[in-house]
């Protein structure tokens, strides 16, 4: 079964991402979930005793935590997944790396059903799609709350 | 484990922690999170994918006899070998592999009691290392879905039937309605939020303790016998698409020994968006 397109304007580190997974087949996208799980840093020190002021995604099964820093660079996500949830943090970690330095611009242009193009569909249960387009949409919330401080 | 009725089809950790080189058994984690094997599971242990390996791809139904020959080869199990599942959130998973299992007949199935968590608390050792083992040999019969399984039109006559009971081992929030899906999940698609005329709401996960290890059988008894869900009935438990009441199939069955427990899979998702048919508030 073929990916869908990838859609256009994605983060250039999201695309290489999304093309890293599209070319991989069922077994090596789970591989590469678990690399990406693996690789998700720690929150840094400020956040990790203050989950109380990030940002909570509901709707995810498990305990989902996220914050944004805004540097002259561009956004940096700081998202905390529980080690028990590994197909979370993998996606979770994949975003991330996917949208550092990205503009809260960019960030807001990337369609919500943008991991068809990965073929995730192919791996995950519907159940689990849903809970990890959640993600982005609250990722999305944190970008639009840093846009309208930088245009007052 | 005594006062179980079957208490031999739950083994505890320090079983598995013996029999991890015994080649007439085979441990096996099937659960929820797809990747949780991966990231590290029990020496030798292999990995039942519930979503690539027990459904079938096209038709919603579970695979069929020559394909559950070839995923029993494939893992090193033979006909005679002791399976031992065990998995993620209580075991949930682990007890819906088993009940896989138990559609092709497999003779001997245990459930690890406490599943992963315990496993973990305890601190016994995990691996990324996938075992290989030499192709099992398995001769499976057809499929039997009549003694364990319940569909749809099954479900109806059921509940026009006296001496018969239900159990909506979902939330209470999806039992009234409230919810269409369970407290902290995302909503999976059902049409309607309600529950089958009839049928009594006995969350699934009344049946753990906190560990994850099983009550005991006089508090299992008392859970369900004071919800009328005796021994004596027909009893059909049934879920969202039939993972968590497999849970409920296995404490009716192995730990309480009631004679006729059957899972309805089609569950809540066919149930509540299906066409023609009665809910209940």
């Amino acid at each position: 079964m073929p990916a869908s397109e990838i859609p256009p304007g994605l983060p250039p580190r999201l695309r290489a991402i999304v093309e890293e997974f599209r070319a991989a087949d069922r077994a090596e996208k789970l591989e590469l979930l678990l690399d990406y799980s693996d690789r998700l840093p720690p929150l840094p020190e400020e956040w990790r005793s203050n989950r109380a002021a990030m940002e909570q995604v509901h709707e995810c099964a498990t305990p989902v935590y996220a914050t944004v820093e805004s540097r002259e660079g561009g956004l940096t996500f700081h998202i905390d997944v529980a080690e028990e949830s590994p197909t979370v943090r993998g996606y979770a970690a994949l975003l991330r790396e996917g949208l550092e330095g990205a503009t809260p611009e960019m960030v807001l242009a990337i369609p919500g059903d943008f991991f068809y193009a990965m073929g995730l569909q192919h791996v995950l249960s519907p159940q689990r799609l849903n809970g990890i387009s959640y993600l982005l949409a609250y990722l999305k919330r944190l970008a639009a709350r840093e846009l309208a401080k930088q245009s007052p | 484990m005594s006062g179980y009725a079957h208490p031999e089809a739950l083994v505890d950790t320090a079983w598995v922690a013996d029999h991890l080189d015994d080649p007439k058994v085979r441990i096996a984690e099937c659960d929820e999170d797809i990747l949780l094997y991966d990231q590290g599971h029990i020496p030798g242990a292999v990995k039942i994918d519930w979503v690539g390996e027990l459904n079938d791809p096209i038709v919603r139904d579970y695979l069929d006899r020559e394909r559950f020959e070839q995923l029993m080869v494939s893992k090193g199990i033979s006909n005679d070998t002791t399976v031992v599942f065990y998995g993620d959130k209580h075991n949930w998973w682990a007890t819906y592999a088993l009940w896989v299992f138990k559609l092709f007949g497999h003779p001997d199935v245990r459930i690890m009691n406490g599943g992963r968590a315990k496993w973990i608390a305890e601190g016994r050792p995990l691996t990324r290392t996938v075992p290989s083992y030499p192709p099992g040999e398995y001769h499976a019969p057809e499929r039997n879905d009549a003694a364990i399984r319940a569909f749809r039109d099954q479900v109806l006559a059921h509940i026009r039937q006296p001496g018969t009971a239900l159990v909506d081992v979902r939330s209470p929030q999806e039992y009234t309605g409230e919810r269409l899906h369970m407290p902290e999940y995302p909503q999976e698609g059902a049409l309607r939020g309600g529950h089958i005329p009839t049928a009594v709401n006995i969350p699934w996960a009344s049946a753990v303790r906190e560990d994850s290890t099983f009550k005991s059988a006089d508090e299992l008894r008392e859970l369900y016998v004071s919800k009328g869900i005796t021994p004596d009935k027909d009893v059909i438990a049934y879920c969202r698409i039939g993972e968590r009441s497999s849970h409920t199939w296995f404490v009716l069955t192995y730990l309480l020994g009631y004679p006729k427990v059957r899972n309805y899979d089609g569950s809540w998702t066919e149930w509540g968006n299906a066409v023609g048919l009665p809910i209940e508030k």
